[in-house]
């Protein structure tokens, strides 16, 4: 359809929009400045300020530009004298209880308010009455509140109830007396909430990690990638002479629209953390020393050059395990170092526990589609995704599919989530029954597509008989114009990952819905095309490349030598480590945090850069290579941990180590990745077998959203929120009445031989059968794997 | 609707139903002043933070708008306050009419002021910031849901001696 356009003048200038069009619209468009606080492209309209007030011919009085939608032969004046005078007025009114506090209001410089009140203010006011004042009461360790200074545009609670999905924030009383205030003065708890403090035109909402510390004039702004989910969401990085004072979003309509959320605002508190190691490392006899590069780097290289002579160890012995939230460059490196020298043993799925597809993975798993074209969705079935907190702008794109196109959205999870949408079906059953509760979802999808059923699936669906809302989810997958289904983060960790994989396939192909994938971390895709795996080169490369073992097996095969590449062992693998690394001769952490347990498996400790210290590549899930510098330098004697890596190459004797920037490692990359397709087809392997779900109780667990990776576990205003979990085990009440337990009773769990006390939890989001404990905080290290038969007692 | 699991009584349940009723099913949220009504009338003349918890899950809404409704209107009370609801319109008309006259005297006789309750949880005297659109009366007051007009010290007297 095409949009009628109709010509209207401004200020004497001829425009053509399309009718209806809000006026402010054209005019932004045009850049033809017009005053505004209430008015938000990505909001709904409110005109609450009067701000925008411009002089329309033929209408009696000014009217908002905002609310104003334009007509064919509409004259508009946005600065007449009719104009200006009603913009001035509204001014004074905004003003006339505004504290005027600007040199003690963080805000102040870089103010809305502040701006107008300058082109658009008196110089003195008239008024000398008593001025409002409202008290401030907490909303919680992100958003600093100072109301006396709020405006009442509402942009806040419209942020809420239209973006976040959540309604927090409300305005309450009236006239005089209104107030932006949350219902009862509890803490926001969207994960989306930080977003108000840049939509909030005057100083009433502001960052509370960053309060005071620096004016705006005085931060130099330099942009970077978000290093915590596959979206990259695209930010600034604020630094005062060289420290990081806050974060905020940077406009990327195709990825992460204006919006950021709070983890990646606020994760760069752990880049001050006290944990931050400073100088390298080395345990002599049992006894910590900080040393210096030359030396650390002289123990690490002699004795892994001893062991690649020695021919009773060798180079089978070598592994490195290393996180997906490292850059392109440091993982590509990784891989290179390890290849160079004859092992394969590096594998970045350190989560992952089923590998037995692994060769017929796609490439690099990738979303499938755009992150924008998400929101065009009208059906998506969602595989083990609390994609709410797991990728948040995912979750928005889902939203507004929701919220626009009315699209049904289900999810089958091995938990009960809750999400800022409604969702057409919730399906949770226990992480073991999962497999089983697809495959009911599979079989109806055959049945719906009339199709015989694909070989290797024939022994696991023949005969299931899907309910009636297994029906209705294929039902709305098939006949949705636009339909997908993507596997989340908790479905590649899964036990039996590969046979959830094929179900998603097989219910892809037939309801011909896209495939898509959501990864861990920030760089998943990119490990992939790094070769960070240990079946695969570079870009996939299967043929010619030097095989390894991979997560799960180097946990069984004794290395002897183990490179870490920012991993804390214990919390970012799901596989008990402990052992492995305590009788390895040599661990070398490449790290940017100290840690005890670092400290006990660990014989030396290299200072690693965080992502603003350093320049580096993510590969986000749609496929996109997003590059960006380090904003600052890295702490103490900290380096960029590609350098680290080239430099351990070059004193390894290897060749083809010569980069000087981080840029050559990325283009040395990317040449060989130019002729990849992104294709999430596979081919089907042999037949799959099911494994019947026993009636045990069975440990499983998600990754908290604010203990993916080791800077955010060290960023302590996010620690302080509602979705910051604890060490504790949740069970339902049935199970909790089965057990014998009761809620708050401390109990004692034991899996494989380990066991460790904690607190109990008693959550009907937990389905039977399961007993709940996240993963990736501490206490973790007490126990083993991280799926596994528990027993439970009450102590 | 009554299968949920809620704090309402059944009978404040079922008059909000009614009114639920009234309203197309998708627009749950104009019941919403008229629940308040009820559930305030059942609970002697207040609401609370319970209360209008109660009020947002039944009808499908976020607290925190409920909060604003409850808070906006000045016929909810969000605090305990005596059975009889006293509201002496102080708005220009009844003003220029001597309402200041009235309310001084009502509050040297009940030993409160604006805002307060007796002691003996008889009569709360509200602060009325509205016209109550009976000015042709003024000064007037509303007590309880009736509306007393062309008032005097003594006809005030009367009436407030008669509340139970
Ligand atoms: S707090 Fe800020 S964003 Fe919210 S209504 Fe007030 S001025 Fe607007
Ligand atoms: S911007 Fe138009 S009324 Fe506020
Ligand atoms: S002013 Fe009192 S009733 Fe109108």
């Amino acid at each position: 359809m095409t949009e009628e356009l109709v010509t209207i003048t401004v200020d004497g200038q001829e425009l053509k929009a399309p009718k209806g069009a809000m006026l402010i619209s054209v005019t932004d468009k045009e850049n033809i400045r017009v005053p505004r606080f209430c008015y938000h492209e990505k909001l709904s309209v409110a005109a609450n300020c009067r701000m925008c007030l411009v002089e329309v011919e033929k209408a009696p009085k000014p009217l908002p530009a905002c609310a104003t939608p334009i007509m064919e032969g509409m004259v508009v004046h946005t600065r007449s004298a009719k104009a200006k005078a009603a913009q001035k007025a509204i001014m004074e009114f905004l003003l006339i209880n505004h504290p005027l506090d600007c040199p003690i209001c963080d805000q102040g410089g870089e103010c809305e308010l502040q701006d107008m009140a300058m082109a658009y203010g008196q110089d003195v006011s008239q008024y000398s009455e008593g001025k409002r004042v409202v008290l401030d009461k907490s909303i919680g360790p992100l958003i600093a509140t100072e109301l006396t200074r709020c405006i009442h545009c509402t942009r806040c609670v419209r942020f809420g109830e239209e973006i976040a999905g959540v309604r927090e924030m409300g305005m309450t009383n009236r006239g005089e007396r209104a107030r932006i205030a949350t219902f009862m003065n509890q803490a926001v708890t969207s994960e989306l909430s930080g977003n108000v403090i840049d939509l909030c035109p005057v100083g009433a909402l502001t960052a509370k990690p960053s309060r005071f510390a620096a004016r705006a004039w005085e931060m130099i702004q330099h942009a970077s990638v978000a290093p915590h989910d596959c979206v990259g969401s695209n930010v600034f990085v604020h630094v005062l002479r060289h420290d990081v004072i806050r974060v905020v979003p940077r406009d990327n309509e195709a990825i992460n629209e204006v919006w950021i959320s709070d983890r990646d605002r606020f994760s760069y508190e752990g880049i001050h953390s006290e944990e931050r190691l400073t100088t390298p490392m080395v345990k002599h006899n049992g006894e910590w020393k900080r040393t210096d590069w030359d030396t650390a780097m002289g123990v690490v290289s002699d004795k892994i050059k001893a062991m690649l002579e020695d021919d009773a160890i060798g180079v089978d012995k070598i592994a490195a395990l290393v996180s997906p939230n490292s850059t392109l460059e440091e993982l590509y490196l990784a891989q290179k170092l390890m290849r160079s020298m004859g092992s394969g043993n590096i594998d970045h799925r350190l989560r992952q526990s089923d590998f037995s597809d692994q060769n017929s993975v796609p490439v690099m798993p990738w979303l499938g589609q755009d992150i924008e074209d998400l929101e065009n969705l009208n059906a998506a079935l969602l595989i083990g995704s609390n994609v709410r907190k797991d990728q948040p702008m995912i979750s928005h794109r889902l939203r507004k599919a929701v919220v626009n196109n009315g699209a049904q959205i289900s999810f089958i999870n091995p938990r009960t989530y809750e999400f800022n949408f409604p969702v057409a079906s919730n399906i949770s059953v226990a992480q073991q029954r999962l497999v089983n509760e697809l495959a009911l979802i599979a079989a109806a999808a055959y049945k719906a597509s009339k199709n015989a059923m694909a070989p290797h699936l024939k022994n696991i669906l023949t005969g299931l008989k899907p309910t009636v809302e297994h029906k209705a989810i294929i039902s709305q997958l098939k006949t949705a114009e636009k339909s997908t289904v993507l596997m989340g983060n908790l479905a590649s960790m899964h036990p039996n990952s590969s046979v959830l994989r094929a179900l998603a396939e097989a219910i892809a192909i037939e309801t011909g819905s896209v495939l898509g994938y959501l990864s861990e971390g920030a760089n998943a895709a990119g490990a992939w095309l790094a070769g960070a795996v240990p079946h695969r080169g570079v870009a996939g490369e299967s043929e010619n490349i030097v095989q390894g073992y991979h997560a799960g097996e180097i946990n069984n095969q004794s290395p002897a030598a183990v490179i870490l590449l920012n991993v804390e062992p214990e919390l970012d693998s799901v596989h008990a480590m402990k052992n492995t690394l305590a009788q390895a001769d040599m661990v070398v952490a490449i790290t940017a945090f100290d840690s005890p347990t670092l400290r006990e498996t660990a014989n030396v400790l290299l200072p690693a850069a965080t992502f603003t210290e350093t320049s580096g590549t993510f590969v986000n899930i749609e496929g996109a290579w997003q590059s960006f510098k380090g904003v600052c330098p890295p702490q103490g004697d900290a380096r960029p941990a590609w350098k680290i890596l080239r430099v351990l190459a070059n004193l390894l004797d290897q060749k083809d180590f010569d980069y000087m920037s981080s840029e050559d490692v990325r283009n040395e990359l990317r040449s060989q990745c130019e002729s990849i397709v992104l294709s999430n087809t596979t081919v089907a392997d042999a037949s799959i077998e099911m494994n019947p779900a026993g009636d045990e109780l069975m440990r499983s667990g998600d990754v908290p959203m604010y203990a993916g990776d080791a800077l955010l576990r060290r960023a302590t205003s996010l620690q302080k929120t509602s979705d910051a979990d604890t060490f504790c085990l949740r069970v339902n009440s049935a199970e909790a009445a089965r057990l014998g337990v009761m809620g708050s009773d401390s109990v004692s769990v034991t899996q494989e031989g380990l066991s460790a006390l904690m607190n109990l939890v008693i959550d009907n989001s937990v389905p039977d059968g399961s007993a709940w404990i996240p993963m990736a905080i501490k206490g973790n290290e007490q126990l083993g794997n991280a799926f596994a038969a528990i027993k439970v007692e009450k102590v | 609707m009554s299968t949920v699991d809620t704090q309402l009584s059944k009978h404040s349940c079922e008059k909000i139903d009614a009114l639920i009723a009234k309203f197309p099913a998708d627009r749950k949220k104009s019941a919403l002043l008229g629940a308040l009504n009820v559930v305030q009338h059942e609970n002697q003349g207040f609401l609370t933070e319970a209360l209008m918890d109660a009020v947002a899950d039944y009808l499908q809404l976020a607290k925190i708008e409920v909060y604003e409704v409850a808070s906006f209107y000045s016929m909810y009370e969000l605090k305990p306050v005596a059975r009889h609801n006293v509201a002496i319109c102080t708005n220009i008309c009844c003003m220029l009419m001597g309402s200041q006259t009235i309310v001084d005297h009502v509050e040297k006789k009940l030993g409160i002021k604006l805002g307060e309750s007796t002691a003996d949880g008889r009569i709360y005297l509200k602060i009325e910031e509205e016209c109550l659109a009976a000015c042709t009366g003024g000064p007037m007051m509303q007590v309880d849901h009736v509306y007393h007009e062309n008032l005097t010290a003594e006809k005030v007297d009367e009436i407030l001696d008669g509340l139970e």
